[in-house]
C-alpha cells in the first residue's frame, strides 16, 4: 500500500465549509475542467488522498484513493496483464481516479465494454454535511442496499466526494490489431452495423475522413482469421491512434471549439450539419466542431442528445437536461447527499 | 383481513371483474414467493393487462393509501413478492408481450412479464440473446430481474441485469410514468438507472423494458475438473482467472452437492471426488482453442484428479444438467432447504467453505455448496426438517451467521437474491446506520408515503437495534427461546 490517507484533511474541510455555506468546486488533476458549467467555489483538492488500497489480479478487482493519479493505476493494471476495461480518457498526466469516474467518461473500448458505471463495484464518499459513507463493494455481485455506487459515476461530484472507489478490472488480450479501411460516412455506417452484429472481437472503431479504423483484440489467429474476412491494412502503431482518439490529439480536434459530443443511435444518419464528424463507438459517439447550437435539435431528431464538451469561454449550458420528472429526482437526490448545496453547485446545470 | 369494499369496488370498475381477485380461496395462490417459509394470503390480488391499468391502479391504492407489492412470476428467492397486510398484490404476468426485437441496435423492448428465456428464444433467429440466465430463467419475469438485479452461471463474462439494461419505463406510486436510462446507454443527467436496477419494486414498477442483446457465441466448450479437496478446488479458481481467462461461467459443487446432483440426473460426476469445477469457455474458435489448453493445464497444474472435455453438445448438456439440478437434488435429501446467497471475495473461497463445515458441524445441520465460483457468489444449502422442533429457527440462525462471515471477509450478504423480507436482520451487519438512512431517504424520495413493497430490502434503524441486541459474536442468541421476526 502506498500514498496518504486524507479523508481527516477533507473531511475538516468539507465541514468547515458546509458551516460556513461556503461552495465547494472539487479538484483532483483538474484536468477535466473543461467540461461541465463553471463552478465558483473555492477549490477542495483531492490530491493528498492517495494510493491504491487494494489490488489482487485473481479478484479482478482495484480499490484506490480518489487523489490517486490514473497513470499510477493503469501501470500497476499492465504490470499484471490488465487494465481499464473502459480505457477512460484522461486529458493530462495529472487525471486521478476520482474525477475520472466522476465525469464517468470512458474511451474508444466504451462500444464493446460498456459504460465506466458498469465497472463501479464500490464507493466510499464524503457526503457534502461530512459523513463518510460506503456503498456497494468489492465484489462482482452485490445487490444489498440501493445500488448508490454506481450513481455516482458521471454525477461530477455533485453527490459526493469520492474517497474510495472499487472497480472491476479485466486481463489484456493476448494480441491486438488495427486496421484501417476506405469508406465514406454512410457507407462506414453500414460497415460498422454489420460488424457489430457478428461475433467479431471488434473493440474500437472511429472514423474521420473517409476512412474508417478498426480495433481487433484476441490471439493472432483469430486476429489473421478477422483481416482475411473483412480486408484492410494493418495501423502499425495503433496505440498511439488510438491514445490520439481518446485523448482529443488526433489531428480532429485540433484547435477545433466549440466542441460538440453527439450522442446518437448507432446508425442514425445524422442530418448533415456544415461539418464532417469524428465518429466513435460504431456510431453512438460522434464529434463536431461547430459553432452553433442548432447541434442540439439535430442531436434530438437524430434521437439522441448533444454535449457542449469544449467551448473558448464559460458555458451555460454544457449538457442536455433531462425530463422534468428526472429532474425532480436530481434535486431529491442531491438534498439527501448534499444538503447544504456546497459540492459543485451548477457544474451540471444551472441548478444542479 | 377483509378487504376495504370501495378500494375493491373502485378496482373492479377500473379493471374489471376478470383482473381483480378478493376470495381467500382465489387469493391464496399468491400467498409467497420462491421463499416459502414465509407466506401471507393477499388481500386483493389484480391482474393488470396493460400500462394504463397498472397506472390506474397505482392511482386507486394512492388515494386509499394502501400499499402495493408488485410480483412477476413469484420466483424470488428472498420474499420480495410477500404480501403486506390491507394492501394490493401487483401481479404482471399478463403484461407477456415482446414488444420490439431490433437486430440493427441489437435490443429488445418488452413488456414487465415476458420471461427471461422469452427473450433469448425471440432474439436467436437473429444470432443474438439476452445474456443474464439466473437459474429460474424458464419462469422468471424480466420485471422481477430488474427488480432483483439478476445475475445467473454467465455474470463474470456478461454482467448482471444491470450491465444488460438500457432503459426501463416506471410507473411511479402516483401511477406516473417515467423513462429511466436510455436505448443509447447512456441518458442525460445523473445515472439513475442503477438505482432502479435491483430495488425490490420499492422506488417504482417496472411497465417496460429495454435490454442489450449480445451475438451468440461462435464456439463454446465445457471443462469439467474433479478434485480431492475443497480447498485445491476454490484455489484452481483463483489460479483460472488471473491467469488472463474470462470463462464464460465458472461453476462449483462440493461433494455432498455432487453426489446429489448425479443421483439424480445422471451427468457423470465422479461419486468420490471432493469437489468439481464447471468451467465454459466461449467466443471465437480459435480464441476458445487457446483458452481451452491453457485451462485445462491450469486445471492439472492446481491439482485436479480428472480434467474432461465435452466432446459434443450433448454430452455438455449432460455435464450441465446436474448443476442446473443441484438445488431439486439436494432438496431430496432433506425435508427442508434453506438456501444462501453471499458473496465473498474470491481469494476467501477456501477457508470460507471451510468455516461454513465447521459451522455446519456445531449446528448439526448438512451443508451442500454449489455456486458460481468465477464470481465469489456462494449458495450454501442447508438442509434441515421444518417439522422438527426448532430446526427452521436453527437453520435460519446458521444462515444468519454464514452471511456474517461473508460480510466478515470483505462481501455482501446477497449477490443475487435480494434482500426482500429474508435478509432484512444480515443487512445491519452490512450497513451502518448512515447507510441505512439514506437508502431509506432514496425510499422516500420516490415513495414519500412508504406504499411501494412497505418493509422490504432496508431494514428500519430500530430493527437493527433489536437485531444487534438479539446476536452477539459466535452466533449465540443470548434468548433463543423468544421468536424472532
Amino acid at each position: 500500500m502506498t500514498g496518504h490517507d486524507g479523508t481527516a484533511e477533507i473531511t475538516d474541510r468539507v465541514r468547515e465549509a458546509t458551516a460556513r455555506r461556503t461552495p465547494l468546486r472539487i479538484v483532483g488533476g483538474d484536468t477535466k475542467r473543461f467540461l461541465g458549467r463553471e463552478v465558483a467555489g473555492e477549490a477542495l483538492r483531492t490530491t493528498g488522498h492517495t494510493g491504491i488500497v487494494s489490488y489482487d489480479p485473481a479478484e479482478l478487482v482495484l480499490t484506490a484513493r480518489g487523489g490517486t493519479p490514473l497513470r499510477e493505476i493503469e501501470a500497476a493494471l499492465a504490470e499484471h496483464g490488465q487494465r481499464l476495461p473502459f480505457e477512460p480518457p484522461s486529458f493530462g498526466d495529472a487525471a486521478t481516479v476520482g474525477g475520472t469516474v466522476a465525469c464517468g467518461l470512458a474511451g474508444p473500448a466504451r462500444a464493446a465494454s460498456g459504460p465506466l458505471r458498469d465497472y463501479v463495484l464500490g464507493v466510499r464518499i464524503l457526503s457534502g454535511d461530512g459523513r463518510a459513507l460506503r456503498f456497494g463493494g468489492e465484489v462482482m455481485k452485490n445487490v444489498a442496499g440501493y445500488d448508490v455506487a454506481r450513481t455516482m459515476a458521471g454525477a461530477f461530484g455533485t453527490l459526493g466526494v469520492l474517497l474510495d472507489v472499487s472497480l472491476k478490472v479485466l486481463p489484456r488480450p493476448p494480441a491486438v490489431r488495427t486496421l484501417s479501411l476506405s469508406f465514406d460516412q454512410a457507407g462506414a455506417l453500414a460497415e460498422l452495423e454489420r460488424l457489430s452484429r457478428t461475433a467479431l472481437p471488434l473493440t474500437a472503431s472511429c472514423w474521420t475522413g473517409g476512412s474508417l479504423t478498426l480495433r481487433f483484440e484476441g490471439t493472432e489467429r483469430t486476429l489473421d482469421e478477422v483481416q482475411r474476412r473483412i480486408g484492410g491494412t494493418i495501423v502499425e502503431d495503433g496505440t498511439e491512434f488510438w491514445r490520439s482518439v481518446r485523448e482529443h490529439a488526433h489531428p480532429f480536434f485540433a484547435a477545433r471549439t466549440p466542441l460538440w459530443r453527439l450522442h446518437v443511435p448507432a446508425a442514425a444518419s445524422v442530418s448533415t450539419p456544415p461539418v464532417e464528424p469524428l465518429i466513435e463507438w460504431n456510431g453512438l459517439q460522434r464529434w463536431y466542431a461547430l459553432d452553433s447550437t442548432s447541434i442540439l435539435a439535430i442531436a434530438a431528431a437524430a434521437g439522441g442528445h448533444a454535449t457542449l464538451f469544449r467551448c473558448a469561454g464559460p458555458a451555460e449550458s454544457v449538457f442536455t437536461r433531462p425530463a422534468e420528472a428526472a429532474v425532480r429526482l436530481h434535486a431529491s437526490l442531491k438534498t439527501i447527499f448534499d444538503p447544504a448545496g456546497i459540492l459543485n453547485p451548477g457544474r451540471m446545470y444551472p441548478d444542479f | 383481513m377483509r378487504p376495504d369494499t370501495t378500494l375493491l369496488r373502485e378496482l373492479l370498475a377500473a379493471l374489471g371483474p376478470d383482473a381483480v381477485l378478493s376470495a381467500p380461496e382465489s387469493c391464496v395462490a399468491f400467498e409467497c414467493d420462491a421463499l416459502t417459509a414465509h407466506r401471507r394470503t393477499p388481500d386483493l390480488v389484480v391482474l393488470p393487462r396493460n400500462t394504463a391499468e397498472i397506472q390506474a391502479v397505482l392511482r386507486i391504492a394512492s388515494t386509499h393509501g394502501a400499499p402495493v407489492v408488485a410480483r412477476g412470476a413469484g420466483t424470488g428467492l428472498s420474499g420480495g413478492a410477500l404480501p403486506v397486510a390491507g394492501g394490493i398484490l401487483l401481479v404482471l404476468s399478463r403484461l407477456n408481450r415482446i414488444l420490439e426485437v431490433d437486430p440493427q441496435r441489437r435490443l429488445a423492448r418488452v413488456q414487465p412479464g415476458v420471461t427471461n428465456l422469452a427473450i433469448s428464444e425471440a432474439a436467436a433467429p437473429h444470432g443474438l440473446f439476452y445474456a443474464p440466465d439466473p437459474s429460474s430463467q424458464v419462469a422468471c419475469t424480466i420485471g422481477g430481474n430488474v427488480a432483483e438485479n439478476s445475475g445467473g452461471v454467465h455474470c463474470l463474462k456478461y454482467g448482471l441485469t444491470v450491465h444488460n439494461l438500457l432503459e426501463v419505463r416506471v410507473a411511479t406510486c402516483d401511477g406516473e410514468l417515467l423513462t429511466i436510462g436510455s436505448p443509447l446507454g447512456e441518458a442525460p443527467g445523473l445515472s439513475l438507472l442503477p438505482l432502479l436496477t435491483g430495488s425490490e419494486g420499492m422506488l417504482g414498477v417496472v411497465v417496460e423494458a429495454t435490454v442489450r442483446l449480445v451475438p451468440l457465441p461462435e464456439r463454446v466448450e465445457l471443462v469439467m475438473a474433479s478434485f480431492d479437496e475443497v480447498a485445491r478446488c476454490a484455489d484452481a479458481v483463483g489460479h483460472i482467472v488471473a491467469s488472463g481467462i474470462v470463462p464464460a461461467g465458472l461453476e462449483m459443487m462440493d461433494g455432498l452437492a455432487l453426489r446429489a446432483a448425479e443421483a439424480f440426473a445422471k451427468c457423470g460426476y465422479p461419486q468420490d471426488a471432493a469437489a468439481v469445477l464447471l468451467c465454459e469457455l466461449d467466443g471465437l474458435d480459435h480464441d476458445v482453442q487457446q483458452q481451452l489448453e491453457d485451462a485445462t493445464g491450469l486445471l492439472r497444474r492446481s491439482g485436479a484428479t480428472t480434467v474432461r472435455v465435452a466432446t459434443d453438445a450433448a454430452e455438455r448438456a449432460r455435464m450441465w444438467s446436474g448443476r442446473k439440478a443441484a438445488f431439486p437434488a439436494v432438496g431430496r435429501l432433506a425435508p427442508d432447504y434453506y438456501c444462501m446467497d453471499g458473496t465473498i471475495p474470491r481469494r476467501h473461497l477456501a477457508t470460507v467453505l471451510g468455516r461454513i463445515e465447521a459451522m455446519s458441524r456445531v449446528a448439526g445441520l448438512p451443508v451442500a455448496n454449489v455456486f458460481h465460483a468465477g464470481d465469489g457468489n456462494l449458495h450454501p444449502l442447508i438442509l434441515f426438517d421444518a417439522g422438527r422442533p426448532g430446526e427452521l429457527e436453527r437453520a435460519e440462525r446458521l444462515g444468519a451467521d454464514i452471511l456474517e462471515l461473508c460480510v466478515a471477509v470483505g462481501g455482501t450478504v446477497t449477490g443475487e437474491h435480494g434482500v426482500g423480507i429474508e435478509k432484512l436482520g444480515p443487512m445491519c451487519t452490512q450497513f451502518g446506520p448512515a447507510e441505512l438512512e439514506v437508502f431509506h431517504a432514496i425510499k422516500r424520495a420516490f415513495d414519500p408515503h412508504g406504499r411501494l413493497n412497505p418493509g422490504k430490502a432496508v431494514p428500519t434503524l430500530a430493527r437493527c437495534a433489536d437485531y444487534g441486541a438479539m446476536r452477539v459474536h459466535g452466533g449465540k442468541l443470548p434468548h433463543a427461546h423468544l421468536p424472532r421476526f
